[in-house]
C-alpha cells in the first residue's frame, strides 16, 4: 500500500518529469500534470493515493485540488488500489456486437471476482472500459500496453496464463525512464 | 481497385522506418511545400476541397484560414488523436502502420499555419502508438525536418508527444486544449474558437490526425488533382473504419463516392455479411451519427442508391438519412436487438459525459436508466415517447455537441425502430445479459 512507505519518485523519474517539462511553455507547468500523474501511477503501486497526488501537487507547485479534481476525471487514474495485471475489456459497441459480455463473464468466473474487483492474491484486477478503437479485431481487452484482439475464450486462457508469468506492469513511462 | 493516398506502401513493411518511407517518396511534399509560401501551401488545402475527417466535415484550409496572426504572440498547431469514438479505429491504424505521414503533415501544416510549436495529443490508452510516433519524431529531428532552422528555410519547428488519460469527451477539440494545459476535459464556450484564442490564449488549429495526413499526397499531387478524386464537394480518399457483423473488418481507404452496397458486400471492402445472414441496420460514421435500417442505407428514401460521400449519406435529413461521421461503420446483422444495442451506446455516453453542462450530465443518465427498465422487461409504452422527449432536450442545448452525440442515436433508433422497442416492452425480455449487468455494476434490479 502506497501510504505506509515514503513517496519520493525515482532520480530516473525525476530527469523524465525535467524533460517532460521543457515540452511546454514557460510558466505552463501545469500541462504536465496529466503526464506526471501516468508517472506517479507507475511508479506507486499502480493507483494514485491522496498522498501521492498531494506530492505530486507540491513537486508541480499547484494546489492540491487541481490535482485531484484532475486525477478524478479520467478513467486511466486508479483511485483505489489495483493488482498487478489490470485486465480491461472493451464493452461498447462493436465490441459489445461480436461477444465482449461473454468474455467479461468468462473472466469473472475464471478469476472468482467480479467487474472493478481485484483477485484475493493480488494478481489480477478486472475492469470494463469503453471503445478502444480496436472494432475491427472485436471483442478485445487491454493488459498494461498491449491490445488481445479477435479474443476468444481459449485466447483469454493464454493470455492470462502469459501474465501470471510475467512482468506485465511495465508502462511506457518506465520505458522512457530507461531511455534518459 | 480505388485509389490510394494515405494507405498505399503498406505492402512494403519498411513503410514503417523512416528510411522505408523516404525510399517510397516520403518527406519529399515537406521539401516541396517549405519552397512554397504558406498562404500558398494554405491554398493548396483550399482548393483540395479537404474536410475534416474527424467527424464534423468542416473544410480544413478554411478552418486554417481563421487563424488568427497577432504581433508577437505564439501560434500553435495540435494533432487530435484522441481517437475513441465508438466504431473508428482509422487513426490508429495509420499511425502504427505509417506513422511518418503524420508527422510530415504536421510539419507541412504547421509550416502554413506559422506555428512554431506543435502537440500530438494521443490517448492515454494508445501506449505503444506513442511509442512508435515518439521513434518517428526522433527520426524527423535527427534528419533535419523538425528543430531549428528547418532544411535550411528558416523554419523552426518542435514537436511533442502529450498523451491523454481516458476521457471520450477530449477528442473535442476545446476539451482537448484544456486537457492539454494540464485541466479537466470541460469543452469551452465558443465563441472564441480556437483560431482566435486556443492552446494558452493563442491562436491554434486543432486537426484530426486523417485530415493532417491527407495534406502529404495534398501537396504531392497539388489540390487541384485531389479535387478530382471523389464527387462533389467530398473529395478525396477516406479513411472508413468496417466493423460488426461482415466478413472483412478493417480500414478501407476509398475514393469517396463508392456506393454503400458495393463498400458492404464486394470482396475488396467488407465482403458480406457474416454466415450469410441478413442485414438489419448500419451507424455509418461512429457511435454519434443516426443509425440507419438496411433498406435506408443502402439506397435513400427517394430510391437512389446511397454512396458513401457527406452528401449522400445525410441525404434526407435525420429523417431518412445520416451522417459520414469519422467513418466507423458498424454493421449489424438481423439478430442483433437494437434496443440493447442503444442500451450500450446510452451508457457509453451517459458514462463518457463530462458533467458540465446540466442537459446532458442529468439527461444521458435518465436515458441510459430508461433504456434499462426497458432491456430488464420493466418497460412501459410511454418510456418510449419519454426518451424522445429527453433526447429533444439535450440535443442542441450544451457548450459542446456531445449532447447531440447522446441524443441522435436515441431519436434514429426511435424512429427506425419503435416496433422494436414496442415488442420488447410487450414481451418483457429479461436475459442473461441484463442480471449480469446489475451485478457487474451492483445495481438493485427496478
Amino acid at each position: 500500500m502506497n501510504e505506509t512507505k515514503e513517496i519520493q519518485f525515482s532520480d530516473e523519474a525525476l530527469a523524465l518529469i525535467a524533460k517532460i517539462t521543457k515540452h511546454y511553455p514557460e510558466g505552463k507547468e501545469k500541462s504536465t500534470i496529466l503526464p506526471v500523474l501516468h508517472l506517479a501511477q507507475a511508479e506507486f503501486d499502480g493507483w494514485l493515493s491522496p498522498q501521492v497526488m498531494d506530492y505530486v501537487a507540491s513537486l508541480l507547485k499547484v494546489q492540491p485540488i487541481e490535482v485531484y479534481e484532475v486525477a478524478t476525471f479520467y478513467t486511466m487514474f486508479n483511485m483505489q488500489p489495483v493488482g498487478k495485471c489490470v485486465i480491461e475489456v472493451c464493452h461498447t459497441g462493436p465490441c459489445w456486437l461480436m461477444g465482449a459480455e461473454d468474455i467479461v463473464h468468462y473472466i469473472e468466473n475464471k478469476l472468482g471476482i467480479k467487474k472493478g474487483e481485484t483477485t484475493a492474491d493480488g494478481m489480477f484486477t478486472l475492469k470494463t472500459v469503453e471503445c478502444l478503437a480496436s472494432c475491427g479485431t472485436a471483442p478485445m481487452m487491454q493488459i498494461g500496453e498491449t491490445y488481445h484482439e479477435n479474443l476468444t475464450l481459449e485466447k483469454v486462457d493464454s493470455v492470462l496464463d502469459d501474465c501470471r508469468k510475467a512482468d506485465i506492469r511495465r508502462s511506457h513511462w518506465e520505458k522512457e525512464k530507461i531511455k534518459s | 481497385m480505388g485509389r490510394k493516398l494515405l494507405l498505399d506502401n503498406l505492402e512494403y513493411p519498411e513503410i514503417k522506418t523512416f528510411a522505408g518511407y523516404c525510399n517510397k517518396g516520403g518527406y519529399e511534399s515537406l521539401k516541396k511545400a517549405l519552397k512554397m509560401k504558406p498562404e500558398e501551401v494554405q491554398a493548396e488545402v483550399q482548393k483540395s476541397g479537404l474536410r475534416g475527417r474527424g467527424g464534423a466535415g468542416f473544410p480544413a484550409g478554411m478552418k486554417w484560414s481563421f487563424i488568427a496572426k497577432p504581433e508577437g504572440v505564439p501560434r500553435y498547431f495540435v494533432c487530435n488523436a484522441d481517437e475513441s469514438e465508438p466504431g473508428t479505429f482509422k487513426d490508429r491504424y495509420l499511425m502504427e502502420h505509417k506513422p511518418h505521414i503524420l508527422i510530415e503533415g504536421m510539419i507541412i501544416a504547421s509550416y502554413a499555419l506559422g506555428a512554431t510549436t506543435a502537440y500530438i495529443y494521443i490517448r492515454g490508452e494508445l501506449m505503444y502508438i506513442y511509442h512508435i510516433l515518439q521513434k518517428a519524431i526522433e527520426e524527423a529531428y535527427q534528419a533535419g525536418f523538425l528543430g531549428k532552422n528547418i532544411l535550411g528555410c528558416g523554419f523552426d519547428l518542435d514537436l511533442h508527444i502529450h498523451c491523454g488519460a481516458g476521457a471520450y469527451i477530449c477528442g473535442e477539440e476545446t476539451a482537448l486544449l484544456e486537457s492539454l494545459e494540464g485541466k479537466r476535459g470541460n469543452p469551452r464556450i465558443k465563441p472564441p474558437f480556437p483560431a482566435i484564442k486556443g492552446l494558452w490564449g493563442c491562436p491554434t488549429v486543432v486537426n484530426n490526425v486523417e485530415t493532417i495526413a491527407a495534406v502529404v499526397p495534398i501537396i504531392r499531387i497539388s489540390g487541384d488533382e485531389y479535387a478530382k478524386i471523389g464527387v462533389g464537394k467530398s473529395t478525396g480518399t477516406k479513411l472508413i473504419s468496417a466493423s460488426g457483423h461482415i466478413n472483412k473488418p478493417g480500414v478501407y481507404e476509398i475514393e469517396l463516392g463508392v456506393p454503400v452496397e458495393e463498400f458492404i458486400y464486394s470482396d475488396e471492402y467488407c465482403g458480406g455479411i457474416k454466415n450469410g445472414k441478413k442485414l438489419k441496420a448500419v451507424v455509418a460514421g461512429g457511435s454519434s451519427v443516426p443509425i440507419l435500417p438496411s433498406h435506408l442505407i443502402l439506397k435513400t428514401a427517394d430510391g437512389a442508391p446511397r454512396l458513401m460521400t457527406y452528401e449522400s449519406l445525410a441525404d434526407g435529413g435525420f429523417a431518412t438519412g445520416t451522417m459520414l461521421g469519422s467513418g466507423g461503420f458498424i454493421v449489424m446483422d438481423e439478430s442483433t436487438s437494437i434496443v440493447k444495442h442503444l442500451w450500450n451506446f446510452s451508457r457509453f455516453y451517459h458514462h463518457e459525459s463530462c458533467g458540465q453542462c446540466s442537459p446532458c450530465r442529468e439527461g444521458t443518465g435518465w436515458m441510459e436508466q430508461i433504456l434499462h427498465k426497458i432491456v430488464n422487461g420493466k418497460g412501459e409504452m410511454r418510456h418510449i415517447d419519454l426518451l424522445w422527449d429527453i433526447q429533444g432536450k439535450i440535443e442542441g442545448k450544451t457548450i459542446c455537441p456531445f449532447g447531440d452525440a447522446a441524443a441522435w442515436p436515441v431519436a434514429s433508433t426511435i424512429r427506425h425502430f419503435r416496433s422494436e422497442f414496442e415488442e420488447y416492452i410487450r414481451n418483457g425480455e429479461h436475459n442473461r445479459d441484463v442480471k449480469h449487468y446489475y451485478r457487474l455494476n451492483n445495481l438493485q434490479e427496478i
